[in-house]
């Protein structure tokens, strides 16, 4: 009979996975760490443009968005462009306004160093940036940073 | 006297749970760095009828239309030479009067006196251009710079602008090759 047996115990042993969870909850921790949640919903599509020459934005607490393009909802909003602020369609004369709340939230140190950027679709015409950018000036946010997309812009 | 051991708890489960959550954040996540073109803008002026007066060979004009085409210095362009144009335009000719006027700027972090070119670029665009062209634009005036920026890296410290890691360095090569892009009020000839 013990030849039987030694057949019955032959094969491979299973896996030892009581360690499958920690390893799990590793990868859990680095995803929730590095994890910035979206914090507005966007209204307006922004197709960026391309570049080649870009920075990178460095300190994204201190980079306030402004978001321009023709609205999602088209039908309701029609295609023109239209600024969006945080969560809502702005028209030009909210801009002070933001900048200036923004500008409130951050520290007294980190006040100087805030940046704008401009999440501009890219067949926006350039007179309401234009009109953006003049109210920002007035507000004083002086660094801008015009959103782009790496790659080199095909011909047409 | 019999100590009743408490039932193993399950953790059988544990991994999925853990799965679970893992799925969540992965696809939350957005792992994507803002990229961009940074620039500074001007302070608001008080009053717009002081201009200040700059020498015509020392502007070089780029103007964009509401069809998005280029006229560069009174000439039709193209976006491809624009680049090319630029550092043309920029790198000092001293004694050239076909180009802009030149100065001598004393750098501190290199203790020397460095020739340096007057000229500006001066971009106009109408309220018609598309954002894409004007980003376009805005590129190659930056890639001109850049390139610029990189000849002059290489010249004193033998290594690439952006190769280079000492500030003292970058802000000697920002002091000797500024960037002069000066941007005029938009026109709206185009319409919409």
């Amino acid at each position: 009979m013990s030849r039987f047996k030694s057949k019955k115990s032959k094969g491979s042993p299973a896996i030892n996975t009581s360690s499958l969870p920690d390893i799990i909850f590793m990868l859990l921790f680095f995803f929730m760490v590095t994890t910035v949640m979206r914090e507005v919903t966007l209204k307006v599509k922004t197709k960026l443009p391309q570049a080649t020459e870009i920075q990178k934005l460095e300190k994204k607490s201190l980079v306030s968005y402004i978001y321009i393009g023709p609205p999602v909802k088209s039908a309701l909003y029609g295609t023109n462009s239209r600024i969006q602020l945080n969560d809502t369609f702005a028209t030009i004369d909210n801009i002070q306004e933001f900048v200036t709340k923004e500008r409130e939230d951050r520290d007294e140190a980190d006040k100087k160093f805030i940046t704008t950027s401009l999440k501009v679709d890219g067949l926006t015409k350039m007179g309401i940036v234009s009109d953006v950018k003049q109210e920002l000036r007035k507000a004083g946010a002086l660094k801008i940073n015009y959103s782009t997309r790496k790659g080199k812009k095909e011909k047409r | 006297m019999a100590i009743k051991a408490s039932p193993e708890i399950n953790a059988g489960s544990m991994a999925d749970i853990a799965f679970l959550l893992l799925i969540f954040f992965l696809v939350t996540t957005t792992m994507d760095v803002d990229t961009g073109i940074t620039r500074k803008l001007p302070p608001p002026v008080e009053n717009n009828e002081e201009d200040i007066d700059v020498k015509d060979r020392n502007v070089l004009k780029i103007l964009v239309n509401s069809q998005d085409r280029l006229l560069v210095d009174g000439r039709p362009g193209d976006i491809s030479q624009l680049k090319f144009k630029v550092i043309d335009f920029i790198t000092p000719h001293p004694g050239n009067d076909e180009y802009p006027e030149v100065t001598t700027k004393h750098i501190d972090q290199l203790n020397r006196d460095i020739t340096i070119s007057k000229g500006i670029v001066s971009l106009k665009n109408d309220r018609g251009t598309s954002y894409d062209m004007y980003i376009q634009v805005q590129n190659e005036l930056a890639a001109g710079f850049n390139e610029l920026k990189d000849r002059f890296s290489m010249e004193m410290y033998g290594q690439k602008y952006s190769a280079l890691i000492d500030n003292d360095k970058i802000d000697a090569v920002n002091a000797a090759v500024p960037v002069a892009i000066s941007e005029a009020e938009p026109e709206d000839i185009g319409g919409k």
